[in-house]
């Protein structure tokens, strides 16, 4: 049994350690935000928090979760009230939507350490999330979007 | 709203039974849909529900649902469509949701008569459909209005959701209406609106899908459970046309969660508690091959043979003077290979298939662009009439033509397994699967000769095509394939719009064992390269300017000059670049629409292509929404870059060289070009939006780089130790 949180909730899966944290979060506890693109942290789809830290759970196994605070699209809020989340909104962002929620995962953590981050900073945050429909014209304006609505406090 | 996410809560639940777990309705009598049933709705509201026709249904809290018969694959078809309709029904935008159709001939493509997505067709194709069934509620509306107030219908009118009779300034909301209004019959005709007086068409709306695909909501194939439902992977012969010989599954029965092992046409499923144990147990299968007759198969080999091939008469696809003839008296003269590989269509999301097969039907869920399709090979291999097979259509994650295959390979497949597993089953593609299964843009061999005259015109163009059809040997052969040429091997090519005396385009159709079809805009994609590299080379071989040269061959070609002229102006053409720079021009019609692009492109000391601006022009006609095409062509500049500096696909030993990301990338968000997309109004006849922007993409960096360096890239992907 190994036991950690997602989401702020507790939970305890019984499954081979060796499964990546993905397909636990996926089959095992729901949350199918979270998606499977390329299995080897080439594509970004599969990105998830822990502890903060922006991780491609398609290659970390659920053990490295044990113990240890997961957050997945589905709590980044409640209501769609993240800045990132409204700035998706108001930009438009999603085309197939698929890679949209490893996009904005990793743009989470962008902006928890870097809160007004150049064009070159969202390009290094964001290179390890590959969207084939090409929305990048529409994240990077929206990254910026959701620092500037952060920094002016209308954020959470 | 969305039929399938109501589905999904009793999964959650775990308590609902399955039977009960989506019910549709459908009537099929008159072509009218009667009603959906979804878990969750009370009978009363069902009752109270409006539905005139199949593509919307209003409710008595006001909520107008349209019901779209186009699958959404990133291309906004959930807003696009929801917009024509709502905007002759008067809708109130904010009230306005989506939900994707099940499979029924009444929501067939008007224009190819079966349930489809593709072709860039999806919004012109429904717009005089969707108007019609928006007119015809909204007339039905003012009827019961009319009818409860006892006045004339042609004194009340409508206004964002409500009728209004002004002379007695009496109003109802749509939702108050809805109840009388289903008692009505439908009309048999109704007015549509004029043009002038549209509301939502033509606005950059925001998307209806958005909220979906920011908050992880949004059901995808992938993400479908039935309950008691297992996963499968699916080992397949790594050769085209390979055979399982043998099989030995004991590691992979050993696998904790691995329940079944079963043979299927396509290879040896393994049937798992989830997609990990499943995947552990394909990897732990000890197979044995018949490889067949593509065993030594080699890119090496077959670029030979087509070379051999471009040298042969093959059929013609066009034919303007004697361009063998003239060739002699051209002043000057320049020949040229150019080549591009197989590719994939490396879709975000993997293929997959959820099916639940019972013996009096079968429930399919996966994000497909071929219901009709789709729906009858499910039904040859369980066993059922079509009708018994319903397919439910979930967001697409990216389909760029792949889950559009007159094969149905992927559902097909995933109904041989069910059958043979026995329970609901989800058969999931990794990646490497995705890449390794066929069905990829074919490989293509051009060789030109062309020349001009001594005052440096072009005179003569002479052009032969090698490559594989990808309709051969499908139901669609028949209506594509004329006089033995695929019109989409040549297309873009048959129609070259520049004004040369002397043109010969041949077609040489390849017969290779690797699955083909259709890649987002098809044959335009490597046509597009050729043509607009070519006419560049004639230009700098008579000394002329690549934009000057085609702004006067195209001179009877008004919308192809109007996008040039446009794009050209948009992006400076002629004024001075920062020290390394250069632009490069393209110009492309294809899927009825009319795109030109400028890209600004350096090369370092290195070799390194750097694209810093792409502006695009784009005449697509009478168009919807400006918001979704600006993002649709942004998205195809940067599916044409990546095809133009990264993917190829290729052969060794019958084996695909390539599995994932890291040997097949995509262009990423540093890399990506300031993109700038400039849309003409007007009100020509609609034309596509999804493909288009696509073809320009590779042609125009390649010319950018030719006048950075002097170097013409004939070969895709673009490798600058392989210029000349």
């Amino acid at each position: 049994m190994i036991s950690f949180s997602v989401n702020k909730r507790r939970v305890n899966v019984d499954v081979d350690p060796s499964t990546p944290l993905l397909w636990v979060l996926r089959e095992n506890l729901e949350l199918t935000g979270t998606k499977y693109g390329c299995g080897m942290a080439q594509c970004g789809a599969c990105t998830v928090h822990i502890d903060g830290q922006a991780v491609r759970s398609c290659v970390a196994p659920v053990t490295r979760a044990a113990g240890k605070e997961v957050t997945t699209i589905e709590g980044l809020s409640p209501d769609l009230s993240h800045p990132l989340q409204r700035a998706w909104l108001e930009i438009d962002v999603p085309q197939c939507g698929y890679c949209q929620s490893g996009q904005i995962m990793s743009a989470a953590v962008l902006l928890k350490e870097i809160p007004n981050p150049t064009d070159e900073d969202i390009d290094q945050a964001l290179t390890g999330n590959i969207c084939r429909c090409g929305t990048y014209p529409r994240i990077r304006r929206a990254v910026h979007r959701a620092a500037e609505m952060m920094t002016k406090g209308r954020g959470r | 709203m969305n039929a399938l996410r109501e589905s999904r809560k009793p999964s959650v639940a775990g308590e609902m039974p399955r039977r009960d777990f989506l019910k549709l309705s459908v009537a099929a009598s008159g072509g009218l849909l009667i009603g959906f049933y979804l878990p969750g709705m009370q009978p009363e509201a069902q009752a109270a529900t409006f539905a005139p026709n199949a593509f919307v249904r209003i409710g008595t809290d006001d909520s107008v649902t349209v019901i779209v018969n186009h699958s959404e694959m990133g291309q906004g078809v959930f807003t696009a469509l929801p917009m024509i309709l709502a905007d002759e029904l008067d809708a109130d935008w904010a009230k306005v949701r989506f939900e994707p159709a099940p499979v029924d001939p009444v929501y067939n493509h008007p224009v190819f008569k079966m349930q489809m997505t593709g072709g860039s067709t999806s919004t012109w194709s429904s717009f005089d459909q969707f108007r019609q069934a928006g007119a015809a509620a909204r007339a039905m509306l003012i009827t019961a209005a009319a009818q409860r107030w006892n006045v004339d219908a042609p004194s009340c009118r409508t206004e964002n959701g409500t009728v209004i009779h002004s002379a007695s300034n009496r109003r109802l909301s749509y939702g108050q209406l809805a109840e009388s209004a289903a008692r009505l019959t439908p009309p048999q005709q109704v007015t549509l609106k004029d043009p002038k007086d549209f509301k939502l068409i033509g606005k950059p709306l925001k998307r209806l899908d958005t909220p979906e695909k920011t908050n992880g909501k949004g059901i995808f194939g992938i993400d479908v459970k039935v309950p008691g439902m297992l996963t499968a992977v699916v080992a397949r012969s790594p050769v085209f046309g390979g055979k399982l010989k043998s099989v030995n599954a004991d590691k992979a029965k050993a696998v904790k969660g691995v329940r079944k092992v079963v043979e299927v046409p396509s290879g040896v499923a393994v049937i798992a508690d989830g997609f990990w144990a499943a995947k552990r147990g394909r990897d732990a299968l000890q197979i044995e091959w018949d490889e067949g007759p593509m065993a030594d198969f080699n890119t090496k080999s077959q670029r030979e043979q087509y070379a051999e091939l471009a040298k042969q008469p093959g059929l013609s696809a066009r034919k303007e003077g004697d361009a063998s003839g003239v060739m002699a008296s051209a002043a000057k003269k320049i020949e040229a290979v150019y080549e591009v590989p197989y590719l994939s269509h490396a879709m975000m999301e993997p293929l997959n298939c959820a099916v639940d097969l019972r013996a009096d039907g079968c429930e399919i869920w996966t994000g497909t662009q071929f219901q009709t399709v789709d729906r009858m090979a499910a039904a040859r291999i369980a066993g059922l009439k079509p009708e018994q097979v319903q397919i439910h259509t979930t967001l697409l994650g990216g389909g760029f033509g792949r889950r559009a295959n007159p094969a149905s390979d992927f559902v097909s497949e995933a109904v041989y397994v069910a059958k043979a597993a026995g329970v609901p089953v989800k058969v999931i593609w990794t990646r490497e699967d995705d890449m390794h299964g066929g069905y990829y843009r074919p490989m293509y061999y051009h060789s030109l000769i062309g020349g001009v005259d001594a005052d440096g015109n072009p005179l003569v163009w002479s052009h032969h095509v090698v490559g594989q059809s990808i309709v051969a040997g499908t139901p669609f052969e028949s209506v594509i394939v004329k006089n033995g040429i695929d019109g989409t091997s040549v297309e873009g090519l048959d129609d070259i719009p520049y004004a040369i005396p002397n043109l010969s385009v041949q077609y040489h159709p390849a017969k290779v064992g690797v699955p083909v079809l259709w890649w987002r805009s098809v044959g335009h994609s490597h046509n597009a390269f050729v043509k607009e590299s070519f006419i560049d080379e004639l230009a700098v071989l008579g000394g002329k300017d690549p934009f000057e040269l085609r702004r006067r061959l195209l001179a009877k070609s008004p919308r192809d000059l109007g996008v040039l002229e446009l794009a050209a102006e948009k992006a400076g053409w002629g004024k001075p670049l920062p020290a390394g720079r250069a632009r490069g021009i393209a110009v492309h019609a294809s899927f009825e629409s009319y795109t030109a692009q400028v890209a600004e492109a350096s090369v370092d000391s290195g070799g390194k292509v750097r694209v810093h601006r792409v502006v695009c022009a784009v005449d697509c006609g009478r168009y919807v929404n400006p918001g979704i095409i600006e993002a649709q062509v942004q998205g195809a500049v940067i599916f044409g870059l990546t095809a133009a500096f990264y993917d190829e696909l290729t052969f060794e030993k019958g084996r695909i060289q390539q599995s994932n990301f890291h040997d097949y990338p995509m262009l990423r968000i540093n890399e990506t070009p300031e993109i700038e997309v400039h849309i003409v109004k007007n009100n020509e006849k609609s034309g596509g939006i999804g493909e288009p922007g696509v073809p320009c993409a590779a042609p125009a960096v390649a010319n950018a780089i030719f006048a950075a360096t002097g170097k013409r890239i004939r070969k895709l992907p673009i490798r600058m130790s392989e210029a000349v």
